[in-house]
């Protein structure tokens, strides 16, 4: 549905994509996951139509955005970061206008109008000027406007940016069901979301890609050599230390800061050591109470944490160009 | 077409539904108000004493009354286009508002054709006040109908043309107050460039003198219907447009 080979995008003065390549299948929920700036934005303005890629190619359901725009227009619906909504008109014409503008046939406009609204839930407030709504409301009214000609491929650039959370929870539901119509590309620099709506990740740091996958293969990536938290109370912490590091398959372990009567500790495994078991009874036999005893370091935090970190700027994306 | 109508209902709908139309409107009445009524004073004073002093000949409410207030209408349009086209780019640029038309499938130049004919319908709807005014002068005299008209056609043609050049400046800008001073400044040296041609006689002073919008305008406020003129504010108005349609495009290739 999507595909992306190669894209460039440098502005005057410094590349804000470099050489990057994903595809999205039909249905598919894309998360586009990287830190503010690192050319999330503009890679969905060049799939959008708004921005020409400077290198490289992208494609929405087989038409090229630069040769045949009018045809991937045709057929994305697009939030962007802040919803293009008119202030002075109400939330029924505002959205009467784009239907008109996606060239829905007249006569099925009202009905389209009414779908959208119950799909984003804003049919009470249909008469309501768009300045007097709350910041959640016009997001919907924008998302609304995105989906209203039922394009096959969503693209939604940080559709829960300035949402209190229980707003951000209806958003992603509302995505979640808009997924099996459309392909939806969403991107964010909240992980938690990624993690909940996405079958499918794209990391992009700097204006490449550092990861591609879906979220469980990234989730076992870090599978190999495990973290595990662990608190004991009725101990003295430098005994429990010294126990924990006698444990077969344990590489280091570090204190943490502890509670009133308990002591904690990171332990840090060698790779293909699964310590949980190990650790529970030497402290058991120690005659120690385990209080807590659980796997940290696997969530996506750490895993693109990990990923932004160390990456340096790939190269070959600097190719000068005259 | 039916994008362009689209968008023209748009931009109509944003001048109506806030008081920018209301507050120009009633701007262009007071001070288009005021020289009607000095006009037609000094019109019926003077008669009174031409009267008085046995001149039988009739005085013309054409030359008198009308030909001096069109050409005040012009003035005061200079002054008031830059209001109406200064948002027409700026304030989408400036929302973001932007994306959503050029993500749409629909061209540049149904959007840019569209607020064009969006922001006439309004200043149409401006200069129609003044026809009131014009009209009233039917009721006790008999002005000849055919320089109105004509000089009508040179006051919609001449706001065509400042509307053109507003909206390309509105649309280099996300400030509408630039685009407005910006336009303001086009304007006024449109108007005063005519007089360069009263001191100097070189062709290019001519030349420079052509370009100026009251130049033009005159003609068809004494009846007369010049090719010439037409071409002007034809070819000013496809320049105006034209260069807004590259504006546009180069959002795409500057970013």
């Amino acid at each position: 549905m999507i595909k992306v080979e190669g894209l460039t995008k440098r502005y005057a003065r410094h590349v804000a994509v470099r050489n990057i390549s994903f595809e999205a299948g039909k249905g598919e929920i894309v998360g586009f996951l990287g830190k503010n700036g690192a050319g999330k934005t503009t890679t969905m303005r060049v799939l959008t139509c708004f921005l020409p890629p400077t290198e490289g190619k992208a494609s929405i359901a087989g038409f090229d955005v630069v040769e045949q725009s009018l045809e991937v227009k045709k057929r994305i619906g697009y939030l962007p970061e802040t919803p293009p909504v008119y202030p002075e008109m109400d939330v029924a014409s505002y959205l009467t206008f784009v239907a008109k503008l996606k060239g829905i046939p007249a006569g099925e406009i009202a009905a389209r109008v009414d779908e959208v609204c119950k799909r984003t839930s804003i049919d009470d407030r249909k008469r309501t000027l768009i300045s007097k709504l709350s910041k959640g409301y016009r997001q919907r009214v924008g998302i609304a406007q995105a989906i209203i000609h039922n394009p096959p491929v969503l693209i939604l650039d940080e559709p829960t940016s300035g949402l209190d959370p229980e707003q951000q929870r209806e958003a992603r539901q509302l995505i979640a069901s808009l997924s099996g119509d459309h392909t939806i590309i969403l991107s964010t620099h909240i992980l938690s979301e990624v993690e909940q709506s996405c079958s499918k990740v794209v990391i992009i740091d700097k204006g490449s890609i550092v990861a591609v996958d879906s979220v469980a293969n990234l989730h076992n990536r870090k599978k190999a050599a495990e973290t595990v938290l662990i608190e004991v109370a009725g101990a003295e912490s430098l005994e429990v230390k010294r126990r924990l590091e006698q444990v077969a398959g344990v590489a280091s372990v570090a204190s943490r800061e502890s509670r009133e009567g308990t002591v904690a500790f990171d332990v840090q495994s060698l790779e293909h050591y699964s310590l949980r078991p190990e650790l529970a009874r030497a402290v058991v036999q120690s005659g120690w109470n385990l209080t807590e005893l659980r796997a940290t370091g696997e969530s996506l935090e750490e895993i693109f944490l990990e990923l932004t970190k160390s990456e340096e700027p790939k190269p070959e994306g600097e190719v000068a160009s005259k | 077409m039916r994008n362009v109508f689209t968008i023209c209902g748009k931009e109509l709908r944003a001048y109506f539904t806030s008081p920018v139309a209301y507050l120009l409107m009633g701007l262009f009445g007071l001070i288009f108000g005021f020289f009607f009524y000095s006009a037609t004073a000094y019109f019926v004073m003077a008669g009174m004493r031409a009267q008085m002093s046995g001149q039988a000949q009739p005085m013309s409410v054409n030359d008198f009354v009308i030909a001096p207030l069109l050409g005040n209408a012009s003035v005061v349009g200079l002054f008031l286009i830059p209001l109406i086209s200064m948002r027409l780019f700026a304030e989408e640029k400036r929302s973001g508002t932007i994306e959503l038309l050029m993500t749409s499938p629909i061209s540049d130049w149904e959007i840019i054709l569209g607020k064009w004919l969006g922001a006439m319908c309004m200043y149409l709807s401006i200069l129609a006040l003044s026809a009131v005014n014009v009209g009233v002068l039917f009721i006790w005299s008999k002005p000849d109908w055919r320089p109105i008209l004509t000089g009508f056609l040179g006051l919609i043609l001449q706001g065509g043309t400042v509307l053109a050049i507003g909206g390309f400046l509105s649309s280099l800008t996300k400030n509408q107050i630039i685009a407005g001073a910006s336009t303001f400044t086009v304007c006024l040296l449109l108007w005063v460039l005519s007089w360069v041609s009263s001191y100097n006689e070189a062709p290019w002073a001519q030349a420079i003198a052509y370009c100026s919008i009251l130049t033009h305008f005159e003609p068809f406020s004494k009846g007369i219907i010049d090719t010439k003129d037409l071409v002007y504010y034809a070819s000013a108005i496809f320049l105006g447009l034209f260069l807004t349609a590259r504006s546009l495009d180069s959002m795409r290739w500057r970013a």
